[in-house]
């Protein structure tokens, strides 16, 4: 098995005539998290995007280059519904489906032909444990997940991603619409869960970078500047726009 | 509204004649608006309830108790009909136009400008359309079956428009999510999107079956104004609308014709309240 879990090569995205990825090159390791950090419009939701082909959906999108998941190209060799259930994403803003709890979780299952009501019934329960909302919603599993309030509907979309049983976890900052608590209930999701996972988070919040994340990849202008451990980047970064983003510089 | 908000409102309001001008303008054709509401429907009721009798439901017609009991059971016949043809047909064309078709494809806007331009024509041209193509061309005569098809086209355009809006407001986080977590095309639309568009596909068709229960030119040509109940849909029948306008025509029934009026406008009022109804059982299903 190779070593990196997602490899990035070569990578060019453009949105009809604008480059918005150039030439990017990434390897993203096995049960670590990633953070993908810079200022907007920088291509990190971008890059996100395109690791499981969420970008296939913007008309005018162009991909040159390779991603691979386990070896394997996500753009030649592999199935699109493999490929998404293999890498799951959560978005920014939380966005559960106008139907009970019970339904949101097993919508995926369900996707993936599992019929049986026991089965269905486990997957909600472990995921929605996994995805530590369990306690808050197991006496109303039949009620609307719109009911919940915002952190509570973000875990629920984390617990539904978890459902269908990925391996990679992609999140686009999933914490910018939430409070603070909310925010700090996910981050401990993520590093309870980066054991079993392979996480990648783009974020606007560089705390929230270096609170959770393995490694960190800078981004800017469409293409990354510097990919390092996250505390190396952080306090020692190699290059001088790093410095000066992360030290407020600019962004 | 408190005492002293309102003498706060009027000292503004002398400071500003014209707001108040407007405030007055304002009152006044929702005041207008409201009577006229009220004129029409006191008016039909006062007028059409004492003429309502128990013959008058006979499951017969005859041309002595000029029974609209027929009529009634044709409308039922005629909604449902229609419907079954025009629902699903505008339904998947909307699907079609908002979620398969690529934004500024030509066919798209083809359709669209036709389906326009359909809910403008009168609905007298619908009639005559019916009757070349349906009822001569085809030889189904005078029937209620080529009534139906006519509304069913007449319609179409109402229910592809209101389905449209309705998918429209779907946000697409809810088809990201769907597609983000493995589902295909299909399933996000029949699992996710059309769901969440319920109840403004359901607005549409309440519209639609109003303009079916309402209309009278399309169908005098098409489904003709056979008195009794038709035996099977090559037969001629006549709808509520229809069955009042030949009661007035003649002259001979108006007072009949007043009852008729009182029995659509409950109709109306009882689709109404049924939709809501639904509207507000399909909400509490997602809260």
């Amino acid at each position: 098995m190779p070593e990196n879990k997602i490899s990035v090569s070569g990578l060019d995205l453009y949105y009809s005539e604008f480059h918005a990825l150039k030439n990017v090159n990434i390897d993203i390791a096995p049960n670590e998290i990633t953070a993908f950090i810079g200022p907007s419009g920088c291509g990190k939701s971008t890059l996100l995007k395109s690791l499981n082909r969420m970008n296939d959906l913007v008309e005018g999108c162009r991909i040159t280059g390779t991603v691979t998941l386990d070896g394997v190209d996500i753009y030649k060799d592999m199935e699109i519904t493999y490929l998404r259930k293999n890498v799951g994403m959560v978005f920014q803003k939380p966005n559960p489906f106008p139907m009970s709890i019970y339904d949101n979780i097993a919508y995926g299952p369900r996707t993936h032909g599992i019929r049986r009501k026991s089965d269905l019934d486990d997957i909600v329960e472990e995921s929605l444990k996994k995805a530590s909302i369990w306690n808050e919603v197991s006496d109303r599993l039949k009620r609307s997940a719109l009911g919940l309030s915002g952190g509570q509907q973000q875990r629920l979309c984390i617990a539904r991603a978890l459902a269908v049983k990925p391996e990679v976890i992609l999140m686009d900052e999933p914490t910018s619409a939430l409070d603070p608590i909310s925010t700090m209930k996910i981050e401990e999701l993520c590093c309870e869960i980066k054991d079993s996972y392979t996480i990648v988070i783009v974020t606007h919040n560089m705390q929230q970078a270096t609170r959770i994340s393995d490694k960190t990849a800078f981004f800017l202008h469409g293409e990354i500047v510097e990919f390092d451990e996250t505390e190396k980047l952080f306090s020692t970064p190699s290059d001088k726009r790093t410095e000066d983003y992360i030290t407020g510089r600019f962004g | 509204m408190t005492m002293t908000g309102f003498r706060f409102d009027m000292k503004t309001y002398k400071k500003h004649p014209l707001s108040f001008l407007f405030m007055l303008l304002a009152w006044l054709a929702a005041a207008l608006t409201a009577a006229v509401f009220i004129a029409v429907v006191g008016y039909v009721l006062i007028k059409g309830i004492p003429q309502l009798k128990p013959s008058l439901f006979a499951w017969n017609y005859t041309t002595d108790n000029v029974s609209m009991m027929p009529a009634i059971i044709t409308t039922i016949e005629m909604v449902g009909i229609s419907l079954l043809i025009a629902a699903p047909l505008g339904i998947c064309c909307s699907v079609y136009l908002t979620e398969y078709a690529k934004r500024g494809n030509k066919i798209v806007k083809a359709v669209r400008l036709t389906a326009e331009t359909l809910q403008g024509i009168p609905s007298i041209v619908y009639g005559l359309f019916g009757m070349l193509c349906f009822v001569t061309s085809l030889k189904w005569g005078y029937s209620l079956l080529a009534g139906c098809f006519t509304v069913s086209i007449m319609i179409l355009p109402l229910i592809m428009r209101s389905t449209e809006e309705a998918l429209k407001s779907v946000p697409d986080s809810y088809r990201e999510g769907s597609y983000g977590l493995g589902a295909g095309k299909l399933r996000t639309v029949f699992k996710i999107v059309i769901p969440s568009a319920g109840n403004g596909i359901l607005a549409g068709i309440i519209l639609a079956i109003g303009r079916i229960i309402g209309e009278t030119a399309a169908l005098m040509y098409t489904a003709g104004t056979v008195a009794q109940l038709p035996e099977n849909v090559f037969m001629s029948g006549r709808t509520l609308s229809i069955h009042m306008y030949q009661l007035s025509r003649e002259g001979l029934h108006t007072d009949d014709a007043a009852a008729t009026a009182v029995i659509l406008l409950i109709t109306v009022f009882a689709l109404n309240g049924l939709a809501e109804y639904i509207a507000k059982k399909l909400d509490k299903n997602k809260l």
